[in-house]
């Protein structure tokens, strides 16, 4: 009962600004909740990145808190827990997939968790499964398209069973096959997502409420149809 | 020349790709790389010919063994041979002993002569010997069986960051080159130049350190907190005990030499 009233993540009044630059984020409150799957858009720099960084602790605002699972976060070790819980997919597979295979890759999150070596392979080797990526197990990462690759990076972020999902511009550089691939993958999953994106269409099909972000205040935007999103932006920019 | 000596600087898929299998590859491969760095110890510490000699043959046997890739290898050798042609030339002039040749006011010697020849032979065998044993091995189980070796953890992340890495920054500097190019940019020895390439190495590092900040904070993202896990699957079978009895029988055998040829 009180999970669905406790948010996963929230921010609560937070403020934050790279040095000699005016402010990215200006007192914004933001929550997301279980079941939700939430549109964040903007402009190129509007700080959109930044505030997903926010809520994993890469980042630390100046002011306000970062609440994340009912508990409010502040130091670097407070946050272990929250990214093992709250899965980030990076704008660039290549910065996510460091192993030199695929393999590897999708067992460094589980490893990290404390899984002996046997319980990591066998999880994820589940998750590849899962996503229908099993024959991939052996290659070598950076041998993999860009397609493919943000695939892997999804499985190596799905393979720690987070309960949030973070995604920085999924859609960023993938062609219609692989594009419709992921909408597909992302559809089925479970998890409450943020989703960072620039693609309309892609966040129509997928988001059930969307906020802007500009001039750093986070506002709601409610929309029926990609078009009238692609409108609200429009009247934004 | 970089193409002829078929260096790959750029590509670490390395031999990998050319090499048949071979009874080598079925070695357990942190072995292979004790039996290289042994044999490549016996060899330099070495100080007559006949072991020497017994020993580049040695290494001519496993190379065959291994099935290298024939004109890869000699490809290879020639890259380090060039250097050796020259120590042979140089180093009579600059060692003492007796004369083989005056003028000029430059006498060559006999000493310095044997010491070139023997340091081409050992820089040959160890070569090739390493190309057969380690050069086999692709990059990655390279690096984790000399983590199983006991070689510092730190090194052995860092060849497999360099490892994942290098195709990245080398496929980053192309497309820049491919922008300098696509605006008319072409390479002269003027002050453009030169400060074009400054430009071009110091952005290169600059994504370089860019791209390191963000894997480290993709990585955070996936519970990392210091601590990398590798692989260790391999288990030794009988041709591996074998094969350490080889080795350590033809080594015995190159130590033997050097004390009964005195």
């Amino acid at each position: 009962m009180e999970i669905n009233n406790v948010p996963l993540l929230a921010l609560d009044k937070v403020s934050f600004a790279y040095p000699r630059r005016p402010a990215v984020l200006d007192q914004v409150n933001f929550s997301l909740y279980q079941g939700e799957r939430v549109a964040l858009m903007g402009d190129n720099g509007a700080g959109k990145t930044t505030l997903l960084h926010l809520l994993v602790g890469l980042k630390k605002p100046l002011v306000g808190q970062v609440i994340a699972f009912g508990t409010a976060r502040d130091s670097e070790k407070s946050f272990v827990d929250v990214r093992a819980q709250a899965g980030f997919l990076f704008q660039d597979p290549d910065d996510q997939l460091f192993c030199p295979t695929v393999l590897e890759d999708v067992m460094f999150g589980p490893l990290n968790l404390g899984f002996s070596r046997i319980e990591a392979k066998l999880r994820a080797e589940q998750v590849l499964h899962q996503l229908g990526l099993e024959h991939f197990a052996c290659r070598i990462t950076h041998q993999l398209s860009g397609g493919e690759k943000r695939m892997i990076s999804l499985a190596s972020v799905l393979a720690m069973t987070p309960k949030v999902l973070l995604l920085d511009e999924p859609t960023n550089a993938l062609d219609t096959a692989a594009r419709q691939r992921l909408i597909d993958t992302l559809k089925g999953l479970p998890q409450a997502m943020l989703i960072v994106s620039h693609d309309h269409d892609f966040l129509a099909q997928i988001s059930t409420r969307s906020v802007v972000l500009t001039s750093g205040k986070l506002s709601d935007s409610d929309y029926k149809s990609a078009t009238e999103l692609t409108e609200k932006t429009e009247k934004v920019a | 020349m970089s193409q002829l000596l078929d260096h790959s600087a750029t590509s670490w898929r390395g031999q990998s790709l050319s090499h048949q299998d071979s009874v080598v590859d079925l070695l357990d491969p942190s072995l292979r790389v004790l039996a290289a760095f042994g044999f490549a110890f016996v060899l330099v510490l070495s100080q007559v010919f006949l072991p020497l000699i017994t020993g580049l043959g040695v290494a001519l046997l496993v190379a065959m063994l291994a099935r290298l890739d024939l004109r890869r290898t000699f490809k290879r050798m020639l890259a380090m041979d060039l250097f050796m042609i020259c120590l042979i030339f140089l180093l009579p002039f600059t060692t003492p002993g007796t004369p083989i040749w005056q003028g000029f006011g430059l006498s060559a010697s006999w000493q310095g002569l044997e010491h070139g020849l023997m340091i081409a032979l050992k820089a040959n065998g160890v070569m090739l010997m390493l190309l057969a044993l380690v050069g086999t091995l692709s990059p990655v189980v390279l690096a984790q069986s000399l983590a199983k070796l006991k070689v510092p953890e730190k090194l052995v992340h860092l060849m497999l960051f360099t490892l994942r890495y290098l195709d990245v920054i080398n496929q980053e500097y192309a497309r820049m080159r491919l922008a300098m190019r696509a605006r008319a940019f072409v390479m002269g020895c003027n002050c453009h130049t030169w400060r074009t390439i400054g430009y071009l190495i110091g952005m290169l590092l600059i994504h370089s350190l860019e791209r390191s900040e963000r894997i480290f904070n993709a990585m955070k993202c996936r519970g990392y907190q210091g601590k990398l896990y590798l692989h260790h699957e391999m288990q030794w079978q009988r041709r591996d005990r074998l094969f350490v009895g080889l080795a350590l029988f033809s080594l015995t055998i190159l130590i033997g030499m050097n004390f009964i040829w005195k």
